[in-house]
């Protein structure tokens, strides 16, 4: 039976990769995700855990014996942070391209330099095109459901695809927090074993990772971005599994006090939550504000994000990275482009917050909304504004 | 009153090292410094600081510093040096930047025999993030992802670099120290001081390796981790010089 423990998010990520029986972990230990691994190690250790630790020595080599791993058929888990995902980055965008359903957590980093280990989105943002389904926990909560909802949907023969779940670094990996785990047998029932779609054998020899030369690249490319765009449908189903065996609804975009909002935010991860104390304190001031939090950034919920944002006047995307010399940050330039075919749009603002660990508090939150209150009349001067930036 | 001991010039002023207690990295700093100030090299030596706990090194040794990223030190050295020459380039790193992530970094410019200056702290585990298992780490040693004790069934070997840089012909003087008592920490002062001199000479690669205590991640007191590298750590990694080409070649037979 589900049990409720208060313990340090990046811990109980551990916990919960371990009680899906991953057969293979790989990793290298880099600030702020150094925890999961760690602990996954001690799990092994202490022989909860029958799986194959691997303490190599690099990112590069974690996520390359990783794909190994995966490609043989076994249920693998990795997890990193900002430079570590940047030192996998020639192997990231083969393991969806080979179709291996690893899951990796994320503790969120901001990129160097300057050298940074704190907390913003600057790392799963350089990699969002590279192929892998791309969600986003708000709290530790989210952080363990994701994690057993993670190998499901990639190992579903209708997806096989790595899924990448996103927590923010120490803003949650070094928290501790009051979450319900769910007992091994709960989630046994959840996770069957993994079934490999194609594995190695003398009897039914396979090749993997070919040559595409460019006669076949483009298809190969084309069957990629249709397997990714099509593993919405089995992301949603999961999801309806999770609520009716678990209680806890997860949807790609959740919306919080949207009802007749007349200016409405969209965060992605942790942000969420002190958001919507300044949507609470807003609506006691009678200003009409709303919530909306991505917990599916990869495949891109477009449909879901025009339902959303319908009838409000203004919305309020927060991006938690630039994009260098971009026309916008990346959130709020897809969520413009998925908006531009829209009879009836709300303005969009675009406030790129909490770089490197820079703190968002309540009162900040309070301010966008503010300023952003006139967007639809008198258009901000900037296509997106790095919020409380220093000037001399 | 005479004075008798006083901070080098190459050290920085009114800084507090963010070092643990008992860490050896502090001492091999200091020393670094002073032979800086010994050679008179300060004006023209360039440091490249690691990823890892020395990665503030520039909070401290007061000469120029380009940071590198995890084990890229000797790949940017090399590139400072191929376009400053006459300058004196140095790269300080951990047994995780140097021994692991970068490994293939630490073995092409040896074997490139660039005439740079690696200082490699052996300290048996990975600091920073918190004492997990390193490539260097000791069989049998416990550490955060080696439970019981390092397993070479599961972990392999203890990673002996200085040993496998020797074979390379580029590298030209490999000596291994300590900075755990009072006498190694003068031969440490010594093998830095020649590793400079032999690029000042355009000598070529040279490499010093010290084993450092770490108090912390050992989970020993300061004392206890200066008598565990004699007693444990000097067992697997032997002091001494691995590697001269330019001392007078011993006579055969005595």
């Amino acid at each position: 039976m589900s049990k409720r423990i208060g313990m340090e998010i990046a811990l109980a990520a551990a916990e919960v990769a371990a009680l899906c029986r991953p057969d293979v972990i790989a990793a290298y230990p880099i600030t702020p995700n150094t925890h999961i691994p760690e602990h996954l190690a001690e799990i092994v250790a202490e022989g909860h855990l029958d799986c194959e630790y691997l303490p190599v020595e690099s990112e590069h080599s974690a996520l390359s014996a990783c794909a190994g791993a995966s490609a043989v058929g076994a249920r693998v888990f990795t997890a990193t942070s900002s430079q570590g995902l940047l030192y996998m980055g020639e192997i990231v965008p083969i393991i969806p391209a080979m179709r291996l359903p690893i899951v990796m957590a994320l503790g969120n980093r901001a990129l160097s330099g300057p050298i940074n280990i704190w907390n913003d989105h600057s790392d799963v943002m350089a990699v969002r095109d590279m192929g892998w389904i791309c969600l986003f926990a708000a709290n530790g909560q989210e952080t363990i459901d994701m994690i057993v909802q993670a190998f499901k949907i990639g190992e579903d023969h209708r997806v096989m695809l790595p899924v990448l779940v996103n927590l923010d670094g120490f803003q949650l990996t070094h928290v501790v927090e009051s979450m319900i785990m769910p007992d091994q047998e709960e989630v046994d029932k959840f996770l069957p074993p993994r079934k490999p779609y194609a594995t190695v054998h003398p009897d039914n020899v396979v090749s993997m990772g070919t040559l595409g030369l460019p006669e076949i690249y483009t298809e190969a490319k084309k069957a990629e971005d249709e397997a990714l765009i099509n593993s919405k449908k089995v992301i949603l189903e999961v999801w309806k599994e999770w609520e009716k065996t678990f209680g806890r609804k997860y949807e790609p975009i959740e919306s919080y006090k949207t009802k007749d909002a007349d200016v409405i935010m969209l965060t992605v991860g942790s942000m969420y939550e002190t958001a919507a104390i300044a949507v609470d304190q807003l609506h006691k001031e009678g200003f009409k504000a709303g919530l909306l939090n991505m917990k599916l950034f990869r495949p891109f919920p477009a449909d879901e994000l025009k339902a959303a944002v319908k009838g409000a006047r203004v919305l309020i995307v927060t991006d938690r990275a630039v994009m260098c010399g971009g026309a916008q940050a990346p959130v709020c330039a897809e969520v413009k482009s998925v908006l531009y075919d829209e009879p009836v749009r709300p303005a969009i603002v675009n406030e790129i917050i909490g770089l490197g660990g820079r703190d968002v508090r309540v009162d900040d939150f309070i301010k966008m909304f503010k300023k952003a209150a006139t967007a639809d009349k008198v258009k901000p001067e900037r296509a997106y504004e790095i919020y409380g930036v220093r000037s001399s | 009153m005479k004075k008798v001991f006083s901070r080098p010039k190459s050290l920085k002023e009114n800084f507090i090292y963010h070092y643990c207690p008992g860490c050896g990295h502090s001492i091999a700093h200091r020393l670094v410094a002073e032979v800086i100030d010994e050679l008179g090299i300060r004006g023209i030596t360039i440091g490249v600081p690691p990823a890892g706990c020395a990665v503030l090194a520039y909070y401290y040794i007061d000469v120029d510093m380009i940071e590198a990223q995890h084990g890229r030190g000797p790949a940017l050295a090399t590139g400072i040096k191929r376009v400053l020459p006459d300058r004196i380039v140095f790269s300080y790193q951990g047994d995780g930047d140097l021994a692991a992530i970068g490994t293939a970094e630490s073995l092409h410019a040896a074997n490139r025999g660039e005439n740079i200056t690696v200082f490699f702290i052996n300290n048996a585990v990975y600091g920073m993030t918190g004492g997990q298992m390193a490539p260097t780490t000791i069989l049998g040693q416990k550490t955060t992802t080696s439970a019981p004790g390092r397993d070479i069934t599961l972990d392999g070997y203890p990673i002996k670099m200085s040993e496998i840089l020797c074979l390379l012909p580029g590298v030209k003087y490999v000596e291994r120290c300590a900075v755990n008592s009072p006498a190694n920490i003068v031969k440490t002062k010594k093998a830095i001081k020649k590793a400079f001199q032999y690029q000042i000479d355009g000598v070529g690669f040279s490499m010093i390796e010290i084993l450092s205590q770490c108090p912390t991640n050992w989970k020993m007191s300061s004392i206890d981790s200066c008598k565990w590298i004699d007693e444990v750590m000097v067992k697997e990694y032997p002091l001494g010089v691995l590697k001269d080409v330019t001392a007078p070649e011993k006579k055969k037979g005595k």
